[in-house]
């Protein structure tokens, strides 16, 4: 399975991305503020439509496929965790099957159910979404998409307001996900998150691809000076980096 | 959930068989004279407008606040009940008494005109955004063209004609609104159903509702038809009636599962039951000439929204706001 950015322009946020993307790894895009992250993603996952360019999914043009096929082959997770109504847990992560909705209902609630299970979220399914911590939260959106059971998890900043305890378990998740053969694609700020948990990383600086590779070579200290303009060292202890960062 | 919905038939049967005998003269089939007449030529019909009308209101309501995110939409913010109002006025100026079915078919010209131009304007791009300030710019546009043409009313009668029908009332009706506002609003309805999935998709969003496979455009397009049927055939042979679409939904949705595919059936029966029973207290009030429904329902509504609204920010909002 793969996925394919095909020297995708978007008009002032995309200059010519390209990027062969494997499934069964996590793969990390980093970049500053405005570097075009979130549009790579929303175009990966059909959202946005590039200037020029393609992606493809399993060697076909995304745009070809209908809705409800993407829709079942490409989990997105936004990264607003907006919820309208206060729906139950089991209400939401069960969202996940809309694109599956021709399926038999047995089918539905064990694909709903093993996402519930996958993220401890048993004793919580019936709880309102509101009366979830951010953590909890966190865990049901993605649940949500694992329902779907997507070939790949198009996930954007999706540890970004989350404690480091849950950081590291969400992204166990995802990482676990990967393991059994998902491609999974985040959005990252933190550069030590990324370093330590992704096998790909991908760094974006205005609208362009300048690195891509494994971790420690897409995030070399030297690459990091050129993109953040700051002065960045890593620390490492028993296999886990930490970055020294000062202007 | 089904309990809910039959509790609320329940409610609509018993609430119609009281409006069949209720009014000016309370039914007695032993003594009244020509109490099948009345009953079969004046109540009856009057009874399931007030079923029709309200469950339009009631559905379009449900369907407009799940499509915009957004507890505090009302169907009559998007042009369709201005454009029908339009319409109807629009009428009085061709003398609409040549014809009784010409009022309600230039009502349901100008519900269409504002379901043509909402569509022409916002469905290029089928944003939310897009539709929520076309149908706000339609709904002013056409309040003050209604304005203008009450203003230059050909005479003084036919002003007050103009400004009393607006008020919105289920008087003198027959079976004729019935035939034409009965199909319409259950086509509206089935229109609503049809994009019940994608309402509940947008829970999450509009950019993971549109990953999960909604189509933004023909959603838009099902809402718009909708709308402009429920609320379209409602205001052609009611008049404006507010505050239903509103409130109706608030009241149902503590008493559902929150997603607004669940609210759909209930909101519908429960604007029926709503406008069905302020009939037929406005009907058996003492007064001189008959309330006018538009004008009692705003006159319940209000206050009790108010209340609603209070009581929902002092304890738990559940996020219903």
């Amino acid at each position: 399975m793969t996925l394919i950015a095909n020297e995708l322009t978007v008009e002032g946020r995309l200059q010519s991305a390209s990027a062969h993307l494997q499934a069964g790894q996590v793969t990390a895009i980093c970049g500053p503020n405005g570097a075009g992250k979130s549009s790579l993603l929303s175009v990966l996952a059909g959202l946005l439509n590039a200037d020029s360019g393609e992606v493809l999914l399993d060697g076909l043009p995304l745009s070809s496929l209908k809705p409800e096929l993407r829709a079942r082959k490409l989990g997105y997770l936004p990264q607003s965790a907006d919820v309208a109504w206060d729906v139950s847990v089991r209400n939401l992560v069960a969202l996940g099957r809309m694109p599956h909705r021709d399926a038999d209902a047995v089918a539905n609630a064990g694909a709903v159910d093993r996402a519930i299970e996958t993220l401890d979220l048993a004793r919580l399914t019936d709880r309102p979404m509101s009366r979830l911590s951010g953590g909890e939260k966190a865990r049901a959106l993605l649940a949500r998409v694992l329902a779907g059971e997507p070939e790949w998890i198009l996930a954007d900043e999706p540890l970004a307001a989350l404690d480091i305890a849950h950081q590291l378990a969400l992204i166990g998740h995802l990482r676990d996900c990967a393991g059994q053969g998902t491609g999974v694609v985040i959005v990252v700020h933190d550069l030590a998150l990324a370093m330590n948990h992704a096998h790909r990383v991908l760094v974006l600086d205005q609208g362009r691809i300048v690195a891509d590779g494994a971790a420690d070579i897409a995030l070399a200290e030297d690459m990091i000076s050129k993109v953040w303009g700051i002065q960045a060292r890593w620390s490492e202890r028993g296999g886990t980096y930490a970055l020294m960062a000062e202007r | 959930m089904k309990h809910l919905n039959f509790i609320l038939v329940l409610g609509v049967i018993t609430m119609a068989a009281q409006s069949l005998m209720a009014g000016r003269v309370w039914l007695d089939f032993a003594e009244t004279p020509n109490a099948m007449v009345i009953l079969a030529e004046l109540r009856l019909p009057r009874a399931l407008l007030a079923i029709a009308v309200g469950a339009g209101l009631g559905a379009a309501g449900a369907a407009m606040q799940g499509y915009l995110r957004n507890p505090l939409a009302d169907p009559g913010l998007f042009g369709i009940a201005p454009g029908a109002a339009l319409g109807a006025v629009a009428s009085f100026w061709f003398g609409y008494s040549a014809s009784a079915y010409l009022l309600p078919i230039f009502a349901l010209i100008g519900a269409g005109g504002a379901m043509a131009l909402l569509a022409l304007i916002a469905g290029r791009t089928g944003g939310i955004a897009l539709f929520t300030l076309a149908g706000m710019m339609i709904a002013s546009l056409a309040g003050a063209l209604m304005s203008l043409a009450i203003s230059f009313a050909p005479n003084a009668f036919a002003m007050s004609e103009i400004v009393t029908w607006l008020m919105g009332a289920l008087t003198d009706r027959g079976w004729r609104e019935v035939y034409l506002a009965a199909p319409l609003t259950a086509a509206g309805i089935a229109c609503f159903w049809m994009a019940r999935r994608d309402l509940d998709a947008l829970i999450l969003g509009e950019a993971a509702a549109r990953s999960l496979g909604m189509r933004p455009g023909i959603l838009q397009a099902w809402l718009i038809a909708g709308v402009g049927l429920t609320v379209g055939s409602g205001v052609a042979v009611a008049g404006i009636i507010g505050f239903v679409g509103l409130i109706v939904p608030h009241l149902v949705r503590p008493f559902t599962d929150r997603r607004p595919s669940s609210l759909l059936v209930p909101s519908a029966l429960s604007g029926a039951l709503l406008v069905l029973t302020a009939d037929t207290i406005i009907r058996i009030l003492p007064t001189v000439t008959e309330l006018r429904l538009g004008i009692a329902l705003s006159l319940i509504g209000a206050p009790f929204f108010l209340w609603l609204l209070l009581r929902m920010r002092r304890g738990y909002s559940g996020g219903l706001l």
